[in-house]
């Protein structure tokens, strides 16, 4: 049931960028800043949580918890540290995505050559 | 010959002429793509939750920490498909359907890093890598920075 | 006092219309794949063409197709004896043209004119000719798909989708050899385009950003000579493509000018749209380069065109007038060529 629920939501969350990029002039780069920064708002609102209870991956996957992730992080510190908290809290989740992305990104471009 | 008619401003001799290409200019498969993206955003996030099952069963860690793991696993397909080639002619199809998914951001960094290593491994790699992929990163930040500071001053003053 | 050669307000006519001589077309894969591959002089299997990088490339491309027009007009190519080397490309600080004019070794004036490069250079050079400054000067232009796309828009590895207005830089360079004597098709006369700027932003829809040039050159050159669209056998376009030809063919109709079946666009011919996917068409220099030279220029030497009248359409834009919100102005030259 979960599995059905991540595609349902994972395709919508899509299904929504797909349908600004066709409409409007904005580009790929502006559409998935918004989301991330719409990932984070919900997330400070505490909705990104229920989204992810109830639809797992199907909202953890999409750029969008990336936002929520940074919010968390810097809340939770912040909870316990005061305001410097959300400085040092925001990378604590999202470290790993970042970090992997740095690391793949680079042994792709010592590894591979750019084809067309 | 007819030539262009006299009084039109320039400013309204251009809004004429982009009027005119707006009207005339060929839309894209707006249905199509959109299924597209459904499917396929769908289809990677399911990926993802069959990939946390996984690491949750082989690890034996919570559902929650498979999590991160099933995000560098994505990171890692999503680099790899770059760097093979693949990734590009799929998301010509999937459009949204891979870039919305965290496969976009790997495939952000590493198409910049692999296209600029001819400019070496310091300004080409290093210097370029976050070309496309920064502003997700400077974006997220900064919104929790904002909602961080205005969370935390709200229970300053209210708790 | 008007210069004695000059008609109208942006055309030259040429005294003693210089010829050109000779003339080569290279192409990469895509454009080897097209309707017009077999006349290319010589094609490559892929992008990389057994060099380090795209641009050393691109860079090669153009100075086979240099190679090959010295060739064809009897000229030495390690001692040619050319007056001026007139090139341009899409590159920053036009590396392609200034490093093959390195290995040339010829007197270099450098020109940047986008896509509209080709009859940029064709201008100058006729007016070199025409003037008494020079005897030949070699003309040459490129693009390369790869390296267009790296430097203007993404990286060639990125997925991003493509909107069903945008073109397909072409991966060609053309070269020609343009003397004051001798056999073959000559220049009679220059049109020089003015910038225009008809409120077009996108980047990627650059075929209407010069759809409003190429019309208004075109314009400028049937009132100046006195002539009309059917005085030409072929009025050809450098790379409007099929939306921005669609454009051009409106624009020209408000005013008076009926461009039908002798109009066509070298974004159109160099790519098969049906099999290739190419949305628009083709862009780039290199576009209207080896279009012209591989398979226009023939077609005169056949016989089948008499009189031409070429018109390469360039979008001077950069990615930082694009980012701070700049229109995309446009500029097309023209030349007339006949038999």
């Amino acid at each position: 049931m979960m599995y059905f629920k991540a595609f349902l939501v994972g395709g919508l969350i899509c299904l929504l960028a797909q349908v600004i990029l066709d409409n409007s002039k904005y580009s790929p780069g502006h559409v998935l800043s918004g989301f991330t920064v719409a990932g984070g708002i919900l997330g400070g609102l505490g909705f990104y949580d229920r989204l992810i209870a109830w639809a797992g991956a199907g909202a953890t996957v999409p750029i969008s918890s990336f936002g929520n992730a940074l919010v968390k992080g810097a809340l939770q510190e912040a909870g316990d540290r005061g305001l410097v908290g959300v400085l040092t809290g925001m990378f604590h989740t999202t470290s790993a995505g970042i970090t992997a992305a740095i690391v793949f990104a680079f042994f792709t471009a010592v590894v591979f050559n750019p084809k067309s | 010959m007819v030539k262009v008619k006299q009084g039109t401003t320039e400013e309204s001799a251009q809004a004429a002429y982009t009027e005119l290409v707006k009207k005339a200019e060929p839309k894209p498969p707006r249905l199509r793509n959109a299924l597209y993206a459904f499917f396929t955003g769908g289809a990677v996030c399911l990926t993802g939750e069959l990939i946390t099952d996984f690491w949750e069963a082989v690890l034996g860690v919570s559902h929650k920490r498979a999590g991160d793991h099933t995000v560098v696993t994505l990171i890692f397909i999503g680099a790899l498909l770059t760097g093979l080639g693949v990734f590009d002619k799929l998301a010509r199809r999937a459009g949204a359907g891979l870039a919305v998914p965290v496969t976009g951001f790997a495939n952000a960094m590493a198409s910049s890093a692999l296209e600029f290593k001819r400019e070496g491994l310091v300004f080409g790699v290093g210097g370029r890598m976050f070309q496309l992929a920064g502003a997700v990163i400077v974006f997220g930040v900064t919104t929790a920075f904002v909602v961080g500071v205005l969370a935390s001053l709200a229970q300053y003053f209210t708790g | 006092m008007v210069a004695k050669n000059r008609l109208g307000l942006q055309t030259v006519r040429l005294e003693h219309p210089p010829t050109i001589k000779a003339h080569a077309a290279v192409a990469g894969p895509m454009e080897a794949q097209g309707p017009l591959g077999h006349e290319f002089d010589h094609t490559y299997a892929d992008l990389m063409m057994g060099q380090q990088s795209f641009e050393k490339a691109e860079r090669l491309m153009l100075k086979d197709a240099c190679h090959l027009a010295l060739e064809r007009a009897g000229l030495s190519a390690t001692t040619p004896e050319i007056d001026y080397f007139v090139a341009g490309d899409l590159l920053n600080q036009i590396i392609s043209s200034t490093f093959s004019a390195l290995s040339l070794s010829i007197p270099f004036f450098g020109l940047y004119g986008a896509c509209s490069t080709l009859c940029e250079s064709l201008s100058v050079a006729s007016v070199l000719i025409d003037g008494g400054y020079a005897d030949r000067v070699l003309c040459a232009t490129c693009s390369h798909n790869a390296t267009a796309e790296r430097q203007y828009r993404y990286p060639n590895e990125y997925g991003g989708q493509r909107k069903p207005y945008a073109q397909w830089t072409v991966t060609g360079a053309g070269a020609l050899v343009v003397a004051a004597e001798g056999p073959g098709p000559r220049i009679t006369h220059v049109t020089t385009g003015k910038v225009i700027d008809m409120g077009i932003k996108d980047p990627f829809d650059q075929g209407a950003a010069m759809a409003p040039a190429a019309v208004d050159t075109i314009y400028a050159h049937l009132s100046d000579t006195g002539r009309c669209v059917d005085d030409y056998d072929l009025i050809v376009t450098g790379d409007l493509a099929r939306f921005g030809r669609e454009m051009a063919v409106k624009l020209a109709a408000e005013r008076g000018l009926s461009l039908g079946e002798t109009y066509k666009d070298c974004g159109v011919l160099v790519y098969d749209n049906t099999k290739q996917d190419v949305h628009s068409g083709g862009s780039g220099c290199g576009c209207s380069a080896i279009v012209t030279c591989g398979h226009l220029l023939k077609e005169m030497e056949r016989g089948k065109i008499r009189r031409m009248l070429l018109v390469a359409t360039g979008a001077l834009l950069s990615p930082t007038t694009f980012q701070q919100g700049e229109n995309i102005p446009a500029i097309a030259h023209a030349v007339a060529i006949e038999v």
